[in-house]
């Protein structure tokens, strides 16, 4: 027992949960707080807006494998944070969000939560749905345990953001502080490990299978399951089908990978996971814009489904053979008991079918016109052969990011993140901020379009002053070109609040704040300008003019299912 | 479609503020409807228990069961069995009396109910009824020519009969 403030306390027990960042703005209701936080050593990333903060917590927490941390002041620096944590919420992301809140109680003045004083908002209130948990300080003393609560709801079963809010008052107040390792919580026991029969059951399944495709997605990323998904599709000859947020979970240049299943999906991908026989579902939720229409996904497959939240499994698509566990234990378990069982060589009837689906549907993604323009496409395989295998690249949301999902090849797990869930323009930018503060010998790159990095691009100031560089490469088709795209295709070329015209300049942006631009018109211009921004310890932005005509495909018109998909 | 119909579930949750908001606001965002809640304080005193009403096909029940037991704060979810089950209402109902006639009616069939009349003036009285929904649903319709100026009822609270019992580990 020590006796100290709330806010030394908070400091304290973030400390002994290993934070070495924090990403935040200051306020009036979180000043005690950081009058500690100055010496602690650990380190404060000033944001320029709080739904910065909260995605940068957002991107570090999904480079690294760790918590991200965000901090806020009450009420309007508490709401600011709210996109934030929402996207992280959708993307099972664990990061922690601090926020500020009025007295508790006050003596001579009604700055006091419930009195509707200066700044305040009911941030549990409005952030319950998004959140695993949430919960407000009552006492100085709750802090030690409050803070070890939120780090191991954050961090076990499907992590989640997890939100404390602190009133001004207990952040002064002094009190014994107790640091106890130990966490208790009757309604949290989240399972992990696989049961054995519905395991064996799976094998059974998995053994008999002519055509079994892997449907692979956040979860095995989440689980550090890569490598145990890797053996089992080598074991099974089975291809792998990723979800969007599965980009990374297995090599996109192995040949058993299908890519991305989905309204923007790879040909291959939606072709072939529907002629499966077997589907063994690992960490993914069977969204809509994965699967399309419910009853003509996967028709004749049983389906296997593993994942860690058995509120998942039946949600959207019936399965055969549920497994609520842990992606890596389970399919370490399969593993185990099908190197045991493989005798005889698989037949590669079903391999072969796949190469030659995969040829022929390779020079279908590839074909597209651009007129005059740079392709975004070809842009986006150049980059892949410029960068080095572990670059960290974000995107933003809207044709960019299913460019980015369909061209560039994710190697690696943690190299590819996108807010794949909530579909957040202006988190790619802040969410490259938080992932090279994580990986900081890394190379970073935010791939973005000109409508969604114009959400956060204030954070420039943050990147250039806390001299965290990255890249950020801005498909410019002065267009919010997704929505762009629909109105093309179903609202009969009709464009409404779409265009966005040539404002701002990119380039000057960048040099306004102190980063550099670049504008390039070819292919070899961008290569070159990718090379020098490499090389540079500022932020780079690359402005690369587009056709606003351009569009993404294939595609998959929405209420239509994977078959109806339009490649042109 | 599968058969939509009524369902009874009891949570053991921590009794501390905000619970019953993470609960109801969990119903709201997913689109469930709950027809009735009711929540009090148990053994020991840092539980609360909620009967929770809900009409839904069996899939849907599913879910919510499994969000429901998603919630840090909810310790334990059960669905009762429909056929192995007490289930109570108590309701208030203020009858208008416009003479001594009706009164002694009512009290009447108050009795036949097994139902209490507590409050008595000029012009009105209270009945207190306790039973299931249907059993209150027929006191009231049978009253309502008299006039039934206002109900309270509490929502269903449930058991199941005999030896079984929700238990809590630790």
């Amino acid at each position: 027992m020590t006796k100290m403030s709330g806010a030394q306390a908070l400091i304290e027990a973030l400390k002994r949960e290993k934070v070495e960042v924090i990403f935040g703005i200051i306020g009036g209701a979180t000043l005690p707080i950081y009058d500690v936080l100055r010496d602690s050593g650990i380190r404060h990333i000033l944001c320029r807006h709080e739904q910065c903060a909260a995605h940068a917590a957002d991107g570090y927490a999904r480079a690294s494998g760790r918590v991200g941390v965000c901090m806020a002041t009450s009420g309007p620096g508490a709401t600011n944070l709210v996109t934030g944590i929402a996207t992280a919420y959708m993307d099972s992301s664990p990061i922690i969000a601090l926020t500020g809140q009025a007295n508790r109680f006050s003596a001579n003045t009604t700055y006091m939560i419930g009195k509707d004083a200066f700044q305040e908002a009911d941030i549990i209130g409005i952030t319950t749905p998004i959140t695993k948990y949430n919960f407000q300080v009552k006492e100085a003393s709750e802090i030690p345990k409050a803070v070890k609560l939120a780090f191991y709801i954050a961090t076990t079963g499907r992590p989640r953001p997890v939100l404390i809010d602190l009133p001004k008052d207990i952040q002064v107040e002094t009190a014994q502080m107790e640091f106890n390792n130990d966490v208790k919580i009757r309604g949290y026991k989240p399972t992990t490990k696989p049961h054995p029969i519905q395991v064996k059951r799976a094998v059974e399944l998995l053994l008999m299978a002519e055509r079994p495709v892997i449907f692979a997605g956040g979860g095995v990323l989440l689980s550090n399951a890569a490598p145990e998904l890797l053996a089992l599709a080598n074991f099974l000859m089975a291809p792998v089908a990723i979800s969007l947020m599965g980009k990374g979970c297995f090599p996109e240049n192995h040949p058993l990978s299908l890519g991305v299943v989905g309204m923007h999906g790879s040909p291959t991908a939606n072709k072939l996971i529907l002629e499966a026989d077997v589907l063994l579902a690992v960490g993914v939720r069977f969204s809509d814009r994965t699967v399309g229409t419910l009853d003509e996904f996967c028709p004749d497959a049983k389906i296997i489904h593993i994942d860690i939240d058995s509120a998942e499994i039946g949600k959207n698509v019936d399965v055969d053979i549920p497994i609520v566990a842990d992606a890596k234990r389970t399919l370490e378990t399969i593993n185990q008991q099908l190197i045991q069982r493989l005798k005889k060589q698989r037949s590669s009837l079903w391999f072969d079918r796949v190469q030659k689906y995969k040829n022929q549907l390779q020079s279908l993604a590839e074909s597209s016109s651009s007129g005059g323009y740079i392709n975004p496409q070809k842009l986006l395989v150049e980059l892949r052969k410029i960068l080095p295998e572990d670059t960290i690249v974000t995107t933003e949301v809207g044709q960019n990011q299913m460019w980015a999902a369909l061209h560039f090849k994710a190697l690696k797990p943690r190299t590819f993140l996108s807010s794949d869930g909530l579909g957040t323009m202006g988190f790619g930018f802040p969410a490259a901020l938080g992932a090279k503060v994580a990986c900081p010998g890394r190379l970073v790159v935010d791939i973005a379009g000109d409508g969604s990095f114009i959400m956060t691009s204030q954070d420039l100031a943050c990147s250039v002053m806390e001299k965290i560089p990255v890249i950020v490469i801005v498909l410019n088709n002065s267009m919010l070109g997704m929505v762009a795209q629909w109105q093309r295709f179903f609202y009969n070329r009709k464009y409404c609040a779409v265009e966005l015209g040539n404002s701002p300049d990119f380039v000057k942006l960048a040099e306004a704040y102190g980063a550099q631009g670049f504008r390039v018109s070819s292919l070899n211009e961008f290569s070159k300008a990718v090379r020098k921004a490499m090389k540079s310890d500022i932020t780079t932005v690359i402005d690369v003019p587009i056709s606003p005509e351009e569009n993404v495909f294939p595609m998959i018109p929405p209420g239509k299912g994977l078959k109806d998909m339009i490649t042109e | 479609m599968m058969k939509k119909q009524t369902h009874i579930m009891a949570a053991i949750v921590e009794n501390k503020p905000g619970v019953l908001y993470n609960v109801s606001n969990m119903f709201r965002c997913r689109g469930f409807n709950i027809e009735s809640i009711s929540v009090g304080p148990m053994e020991p005193k840092d539980l609360a228990r909620m009967t929770i009403t809900v009409i839904g096909d069996e899939k849907t029940i599913e879910q919510m069961i499994k969000q429901l037991n998603k919630l840090i704060d909810v310790i334990k979810v059960s669905k009762l069995d429909p056929d192995n089950i007490v289930i109570r209402e108590m309701a208030l109902i203020k009858v208008h009396t416009s003479n001594a006639r009706t009164r002694s009616d009512i009290i009447n069939y108050a009795n036949i109910f097994r139902a209490r009349v507590v409050d008595v003036s000029q012009e009105s009285l209270i009945v207190e009824v306790t039973g299931d929904s249907e059993k209150i649903n027929a006191f009231i319709n049978l009253v309502k020519p008299f006039g039934v100026k206002e109900t309270a009822r509490t929502g269903i609270t449930a058991l199941s009969r005999g030896v079984k019992s929700i238990r809590i580990e630790g």
